[in-house]
C-alpha cells in the first residue's frame, strides 16, 4: 500500500508541473506582457526596459518557465497589486484553511446526502419517489448555481431569518472581541480535526478486527470519545466559545448550498452503479440465502456500488470547486474562490494566477486523498499493497 | 410490455420489402450515375428504421421527453424573437431592443413639504425626496418619475429590468445567443474528443499515455476558476467562451470515454477485414471507427451543451465576458444596481432568467440521460 501511495505521489508531483506548466501558459499567451498591461505608457523607455530587466522577463521562454517554477516551489508568488506590500503567498496561506472547512464538510454532507439517496432510488426503480428525486436531483445539478445560492440567502437569510446572509463573521459582535479571527478559526479547525482523527482512527481500527463483538466495542468507545474530546475542547476554551459558533453560524448556509449542488452528481451516479451492481449474481445468492432485503441492499450491493463512486470523486472534485467559487463568492465567504474572483475582477493577476495554482494543489490533494480511501476501501489493492 | 406484439408487427413493416428491393435493382440497371442514389435510399431507409427503433426506446423514458419538451420550447422562444420583432407586436420599436431599448411608465407625485405629509408613497413625494428626480421642485408641483424596473404590465409581458429594458425581449433574444453557445461547445468538444480518444484509441502507445494522462488533468482541473483567470487576461466573447469550453471538455473527460469506446471499436472484425483490404490509417478510424463511436459522441454533446448554457450564466452573472446580453447578464444588472436581494418583491428581476438558465441546461441533461439509456442497454430497465 506505502508503494501505491509513493507511486501515486510521484505521478501527483508530475500532474503538478504540468498544470504549473499550464497556467504559466496562459499567463504568457495574453496579449503583450505584464508590463504593457500595467505599466503607465508615458513612462520613459529605458526604465521600461529596467523594469523588464528586473522582472526577468527579458529571458528566452523556457528562462522564464524555469524562473515561474522554482519561484512557485520556493513560495515566491510575487506581491499582490491590490494589497501592496503583502506577498500572494501570505494572502492565499490565510485564506486557504476556510475554503478547505468549507470543502471538506460540503463533500462530506453531498456525499453522504448522495449516496444514501442513490441507493434508495436505485433499490425502489420506477416509483414516483424515483422520478422527484431524479428530476430534483437533476434540477439541482444544472441549476443555475449564483442563482441558487442568493435564493438560499433569500430563503434562510431573509425570510426565515435563521442564518447571516453572508460573511465570515458578524463584525458588530466582533467589535470588542479579544481575539482575530483567525485564532479562533484556527482553534475550530483544531478540535475539528482532532475529533476526525479519533473518528476515522476507530473506524480503521474496528475494520481490522476479526471478530465482530470487539469492532463492536471499539465503536462504542471511540465515536462517543470523539464526540467528548470536541465538547471538552470548547469547555476549556469558553472564552473563545462564543465567537467560534458565530463562525459556524456563519458557514452553515454556505455548506448546504454547496452539498446541494454538489449531490446530485453523486446521487445520479450512485444509482447507476447500484443498477449494475443488483444485476450480479452474487445479489440472487443472497436473496436465494434469504439474507434480509435491507441487508442485501446495504451489505450486498451498496458497499460494491461505492467504488465508482469514490473513483467519481475526482470528476466530483472539479465540480465541487468550481461551485466553491461562486458559492464562497455569492455568500462573501473569504475563501480562495472569492480571492480568485475578486483578484481577476481588479486585474490583480498575480494574485489571480496565484489562488488559480493553488486550487489547483487543492484539486490534486483532494485526488490523492480519495486514491488512498480507494486504496482502503478495495481489497483488490488493499491485500495486494500488504503482501 | 403491452407494447411488444406492436414493436414486432412495425418492425415487419419497416423491414426493407423484397418487393421494393426488386424496384430499386432496375434504377442501380439504368447507368453508373444512378448508382448512388438508389443506395442512398437504401441508406436513408436504413437510417429512417434505426431512427424509429431508437426514438421507440427514448420515448419510453418519460424524463427524457420531457427534456426535449423544454427544448422545443426554448427553440420556439429562440425563434419568436426575430419574428416578434419583425412582424408581431415588437415591430420596429427602439424600446423593445434588449440592449438598448428604454421604455419607463411615469409616475405623476404630487410634491408636498415634508415627509411626515406623505400619506400616499404611490401618489405624493416630499419636497426633498423629488429634487433626486425633479431638481428645483416646490410643494405642488408635480414631479414625473419614470417607473424602472416596472412590474409587468400589457406593454410588457414580464416587465422592464432597472434600466427600463423590456424582460420578455431580454429573454428569447437570450435564448437564441444560448443555443448558439451550447452548438458551438458541443460541436468543438465532439470533433475534439472523437477524434483525439479514436487516434488515442487506434495508435495506443506513447500517444495514447500523453494524450489521456493530459486529459486526466484538465479533467481534474476545475473549469470556472480556469475560465475567471482566463477571463481577466483576455477579452472572452460568446463564440469565443464556446471554442474554449469546448477545447477544454473535448481534451478532457469526454475524451476519455469516447476513447474507452472507440477502444472496444478497434477490436472488431470489421476493422481487420478494412484493414486487409487495404484501408490506411486514416480510413480506418474516419470511416470505421468514428462512425461507431458517433452515438456515444451524440450523447456527450448534449451534456457538453449543459455545461456551456450554466457556465455562462456564471461568468456572466460575475460581469466577466464581454457579452451584450445573455440570461447571466439580466441577473448581473439586477445584481449590480441592487434588486437582487431585497427578496422577491421584484421577481420579474429575480425568476425568468434564473429559471431560464436551470430549465435549458436541465433540459439537455434529461434528453442526455434519456439517450443513454437508449445507447448503453445495461442502464435501461429490465
Amino acid at each position: 500500500m506505502l508503494k501505491f501511495i509513493g507511486r501515486r505521489l510521484i505521478q501527483m508531483t508530475f500532474l503538478f508541473f504540468l498544470f504549473l506548466t499550464l497556467v504559466f501558459f496562459l499567463l504568457e499567451s495574453q496579449p503583450g506582457d505584464i508590463t504593457s498591461q500595467f505599466l503607465d505608457p508615458n513612462i520613459p523607455a529605458q526604465v521600461r526596459q529596467l523594469i523588464i530587466e528586473r522582472l526577468g522577463l527579458d529571458g528566452s521562454v523556457w528562462n522564464r518557465w524555469w524562473n515561474y517554477i522554482t519561484n512557485f516551489v520556493t513560495g515566491n508568488l510575487g506581491v499582490s497589486f491590490s494589497q501592496y506590500p503583502r506577498s500572494v503567498f501570505d494572502v492565499i496561506v490565510e485564506r486557504i484553511p476556510r475554503t478547505l472547512f468549507l470543502f471538506t464538510f460540503a463533500t462530506l454532507l453531498a456525499y453522504f446526502i448522495g449516496f444514501t439517496l442513490g441507493k434508495r432510488v436505485a433499490w425502489k426503480r420506477g416509483g414516483f419517489s424515483e422520478h422527484a428525486v431524479t428530476i430534483g436531483g437533476v434540477l439541482l445539478y444544472t441549476v443555475f448555481y449564483p442563482w441558487f445560492a442568493i435564493l438560499m440567502i433569500l430563503l434562510f437569510g431573509s425570510y426565515l431569518d435563521i442564518f447571516p446572509i453572508n460573511g465570515f463573521i458578524d463584525p458588530g459582535f466582533w467589535r470588542n472581541a479579544p481575539f482575530t479571527g483567525n485564532e479562533v478559526f484556527s482553534q475550530l479547525i483544531l478540535s475539528l480535526a482532532i475529533a476526525a482523527f479519533i473518528v476515522s482512527a476507530t473506524a480503521i481500527l474496528a475494520r481490522r478486527q476479526e471478530e465482530r463483538r470487539t469492532a463492536r466495542l471499539i465503536r462504542a468507545v471511540g465515536y462517543p470519545l470523539s464526540v467528548i474530546v470536541l465538547v471538552g475542547f470548547w469547555v476549556i476554551r469558553s472564552e473563545m466559545r462564543p465567537y467560534a459558533l458565530d463562525i459556524v453560524h456563519h458557514s452553515i448556509l454556505p455548506i448546504i448550498t454547496l452539498a446541494l449542488i454538489a449531490f446530485a452528481g453523486v446521487m445520479l451516479l450512485t444509482r447507476s452503479s447500484m443498477l449494475e451492481t443488483l444485476r450480479e449474481d452474487y445479489i440472487l445468492t443472497a436473496r436465494a440465502k434469504g439474507v434480509p432485503e435491507k441487508d442485501i441492499r446495504d451489505r450486498h450491493a451498496a458497499r460494491n456500488a461505492l467504488l465508482p463512486v469514490v473513483t467519481s470523486f475526482v470528476l466530483g472534485l472539479a465540480f465541487i470547486i468550481g461551485g466553491g467559487v461562486v458559492t464562497e463568492t455569492v455568500f462573501s465567504w473569504p475563501g480562495m474562490g472569492a480571492l480568485l474572483l475578486n483578484a481577476t475582477v481588479i486585474e490583480d493577476v498575480p494574485v489571480a494566477t496565484g489562488a488559480l495554482a493553488f486550487i489547483g494543489v487543492l484539486a490534486l490533494l483532494g485526488h490523492l486523498i480519495v486514491d488512498i480511501l480507494y486504496a482502503v476501501l478495495d481489497p483488490r489493492i488493499r491485500i495486494a499493497g500488504r503482501e | 410490455m403491452t407494447g411488444r406484439p406492436t414493436q414486432v408487427t412495425e418492425d415487419q413493416s419497416t423491414q426493407v420489402d423484397p418487393t421494393e428491393l426488386e424496384e430499386l435493382t432496375p434504377a442501380v440497371e439504368v447507368g453508373e450515375g444512378e448508382l448512388p442514389r438508389s443506395l442512398w435510399r437504401v441508406r436513408l431507409r436504413l437510417a429512417w428504421q434505426g431512427f424509429r427503433k431508437n426514438w421507440r426506446l427514448f420515448a419510453e423514458n418519460k424524463i427524457g421527453l420531457a427534456g426535449l419538451i423544454i427544448i422545443l420550447i426554448f427553440a420556439v422562444m429562440a425563434l419568436a424573437f426575430p419574428l416578434l420583432r419583425a412582424v408581431g407586436p415588437w415591430d420596429n420599436d427602439a424600446i423593445y431592443d434588449p440592449v438598448i431599448g428604454y421604455d419607463a411608465p411615469v409616475a405623476e407625485l404630487e410634491v408636498v413639504p415634508t415627509r411626515a405629509e406623505v400619506t400616499d408613497p404611490t401618489q405624493q413625494i416630499d419636497a426633498i425626496d423629488a429634487q433626486l428626480w425633479c431638481f428645483g421642485a416646490l410643494p405642488g408641483d408635480t414631479c414625473r418619475i419614470p417607473q424602472q424596473p416596472a412590474p409587468p404590465s400589457e406593454g410588457h409581458l414580464l416587465g422592464t429590468d432597472p434600466l427600463g429594458r423590456d424582460i420578455a425581449s431580454q429573454l428569447t433574444f437570450s435564448t437564441r445567443a444560448a443555443f448558439l453557445l451550447g452548438l458551438i461547445a458541443a460541436l468543438v468538444t465532439v470533433g475534439i474528443a472523437t477524434s483525439i480518444g479514436s487516434i488515442a484509441a487506434f495508435y495506443g502507445g506513447w500517444l495514447d499515455n500523453f494524450l489521456m494522462r493530459f486529459a486526466d488533468l484538465i479533467l481534474l482541473m476545475p473549469l470556472i476558476p480556469i475560465l475567471i483567470v482566463m477571463s481577466g487576461l483576455w477579452e472572452i466573447n460568446l463564440p469565443l467562451l464556446g471554442v474554449l469550453i469546448g477545447v477544454l471538455n473535448g481534451f478532457g473527460g469526454t475524451a476519455i470515454v469516447l476513447k474507452s469506446q472507440a477502444l472496444s471499436v478497434k477490436v472488431k472484425p470489421f476493422i481487420d477485414a478494412a484493414r486487409v483490404s487495404g484501408g490506411s490509417n486514416m480510413h480506418l478510424i474516419f470511416r470505421h471507427i468514428v462512425p461507431n463511436v458517433l452515438p456515444l459522441s451524440f450523447l456527450y454533446m448534449m451534456f457538453s451543451v449543459t455545461e456551456a448554457v450554466s457556465l455562462e450564466a456564471t461568468l456572466s452573472f460575475f460581469g466577466l465576458l464581454n457579452v451584450d446580453m445573455s440570461w447571466g447578464i439580466m441577473l448581473n444588472t439586477a445584481q449590480s444596481q441592487g434588486y437582487l436581494r431585497s427578496g422577491f418583491e421584484f421577481w420579474w428581476l429575480l425568476i425568468p432568467a434564473g429559471v431560464a438558465v436551470t430549465l435549458l441546461a436541465a433540459g439537455f441533461f434529461f434528453a442526455g440521460r434519456a439517450m443513454d439509456e437508449v445507447i448503453n442497454p445495461r442502464l435501461r430497465a429490465r
